[in-house]
């Protein structure tokens, strides 16, 4: 059941999260503690965090297992509960959902085939363990999220695609350091979904980055060159610094008014990134229900 | 300069690390940077030159072309993966005394924060300026950082984080090094960092590259 892929076929846009990584930690995360051993040790939390965005509207959450890889929970010596923290993390976010879809999250592993760092097996092997854990705690999808590496997203596809019938969402970052936008390992937006789209994603999208102005253009790009849905979660612009504190310069206000371009460009899934909060989600679903009723 | 350095930076530069080596495509079968590097020291060219004359321009050139924003991560790593194959040569020179680096860095992740391909770039870049590289890994807190300034006498470190969430951390882990070592030179960098934040947080630099890190040291170092 591609849940998601069907909603749009409709013409629905669907709004999906903020962060999660800020979040955990005005909950008490500390620096240096596994934020996905959370899903076991901090279930209430996690879950509230879940909870809040359903509660601003979202029709899609994400879940806490953005680094629940086997090499980086590997650094806390988590290795062995792959599986487990990705059953748990999905099960949270399905408790909170309702009838609302679950997208597990899965990162990259930081580590570069093309280094020899990691073997492709290896890391088909992790995304494999991943995925066995969100299939049994009940997610709806999966999003392969803030890749830049094409070797690594195909790894991560194929994993998901061999192991289970979750819908795949596969989402790039993209840097502007030149005047054109490109992942750090110079592909551009529209090389980017034509691959995802050739390994087998369902849907492909572009998270994080500086802000959801630049995201219009990014979109028009991948709109260009594939007809499957669109994804986008953009950061709240990039963060300043106010006193002692981190802030995101776009507010709610000013994200909602991006949202007319964003689905003009061709986006059919909107949500937020780093510094995006349930108030941007609620602005986000205020702003498409009056485009789209 | 000497025809053989010239093909060691040119191989460094576009990341022909031997003979053996597939990549890249139009230089298959031809010598690289160990053929070229084991040549220098046949034909008497000094472990100092080679890397001074012959590596250090070939990373230089990279540097500067990854901070204009010409070429990406992986033209980076494949170049210092070359300059790494033939260090593996002159390494006994450095260990013996009979060649010199710059000077010692000590780089690592701050506490909280597992994202090294930042500072990795940063130590390539470092390293293919001529300086040593005391890399102390990811989730690095002060007290790792001062034990290896301690342990290897260093008058540098490098700090880098990728998330705003781990970002503060900086600040104390700065701090306590300052304290302990009011000498050390100290300088941040990673995504979310900017100038303003460095200057309110007390270190010495920041760099939104590796290049500009490398640069302010070398200009550093001759003050």
């Amino acid at each position: 059941m591609k849940k998601i892929t069907n909603a749009v076929k409709e013409g629905k846009i669907l709004v999906s999260d903020g962060a999660w990584g800020t979040f955990l930690q005005q909950k008490g995360l500390k620096p240096g503690e596994s934020p996905e051993l959370w899903n076991l040790t901090h279930r209430d939390e996690v879950k509230s965090i879940a909870k809040s965005y359903i509660n601003a509207g979202a029709d899609i959450i994400e879940t806490n297992s953005f680094g629940g890889s086997t090499f980086k929970l590997n650094h806390f010596g988590l290795q062995d509960k792959t599986c487990e923290l990705s059953k748990a993390a999905a099960e949270i976010s399905r408790e909170a959902a309702g009838d609302k879809i679950v997208m597990a999250s899965a990162g990259p592993t930081g580590k570069f085939l093309m280094m020899g760092d990691i073997t492709e097996d290896e890391l088909y092997e992790s995304f494999k363990l991943q995925t066995q854990g969100f299939v049994n705690g009940g997610a709806d999808a999966v999003i392969i999220e803030t890749f830049y590496d094409l070797g690594e997203a195909e790894q991560a596809i194929k994993a998901v695609k061999e192991n289970s019938d979750l819908e795949i969402i596969c989402s790039f970052t993209f840097e502007n350091r030149s005047g054109q936008f490109k992942t750090m390992m110079g592909t551009s937006p529209a090389e980017a979904a034509k691959a995802a789209l050739d390994f087998g994603a369902d849907i492909v999208g572009t998270n994080c980055g500086f802000g959801f102005v630049p995201m219009v253009e990014i979109i028009n790009q991948i709109r260009s060159v594939v007809d499957i849905p669109i994804l986008v979660q953009a950061n709240a612009g990039l963060p300043e610094l106010d006193g002692q504190n981190i802030v995101y310069p776009e507010t709610p206000k000013f994200v909602a008014n991006v949202v007319p371009d964003l689905i003009t460009a061709g986006a059919n899934i909107i949500g937020g990134c780093c510094g995006t909060t349930p108030d941007h989600i609620k602005a986000i679903v205020k702003k498409v229900r009056s485009i789209k009723g | 300069m000497n025809e053989i350095l010239e093909k060691i930076s040119y191989c460094i530069e576009r990341g022909k690390s031997d003979k053996h080596a597939k990549f890249p495509p139009d230089l298959k079968d031809q010598d690289g940077v160990v053929e070229y590097t084991q040549a220098a020291l046949d034909n008497g060219i000094s472990a100092q030159s080679v890397l001074n004359d012959g590596m250090m321009p070939g990373m230089n050139k990279i540097g500067i072309r990854f901070r204009n924003g010409e070429i990406y991560v992986p033209d980076v790593l494949i170049a210092a993966k070359a300059m790494k194959a033939g260090m593996q040569l002159i390494k006994p020179f450095f260990q013996s005394g009979e060649a010199k680096h710059k000077g010692k860095i000590v780089l690592g992740t701050v506490a909280g924060d597992l994202h090294d391909i930042g500072k990795n770039l940063v130590a390539m870049v470092m390293e293919g300026g001529g300086w040593e590289v005391v890399d102390i890994g990811v989730d690095a807190n002060a007290q790792k950082f001062i034990e290896a300034i301690e342990n290897n006498d260093a008058k540098v470190v490098g700090l880098s984080a990728l998330l705003t969430t781990t970002m503060n951390n900086m600040e104390a882990i700065t701090k306590e090094i300052k304290s302990k070592f009011p000498e050390v030179t100290v300088v941040i960098g990673g995504a979310p960092v900017t100038e303003k934040f460095s200057n309110s947080i007390g270190s010495d630099f920041y760099s939104a590259d590796p290049q500009g890190a490398l640069d302010f040291l070398n200009e550093k170092l001759e003050i």
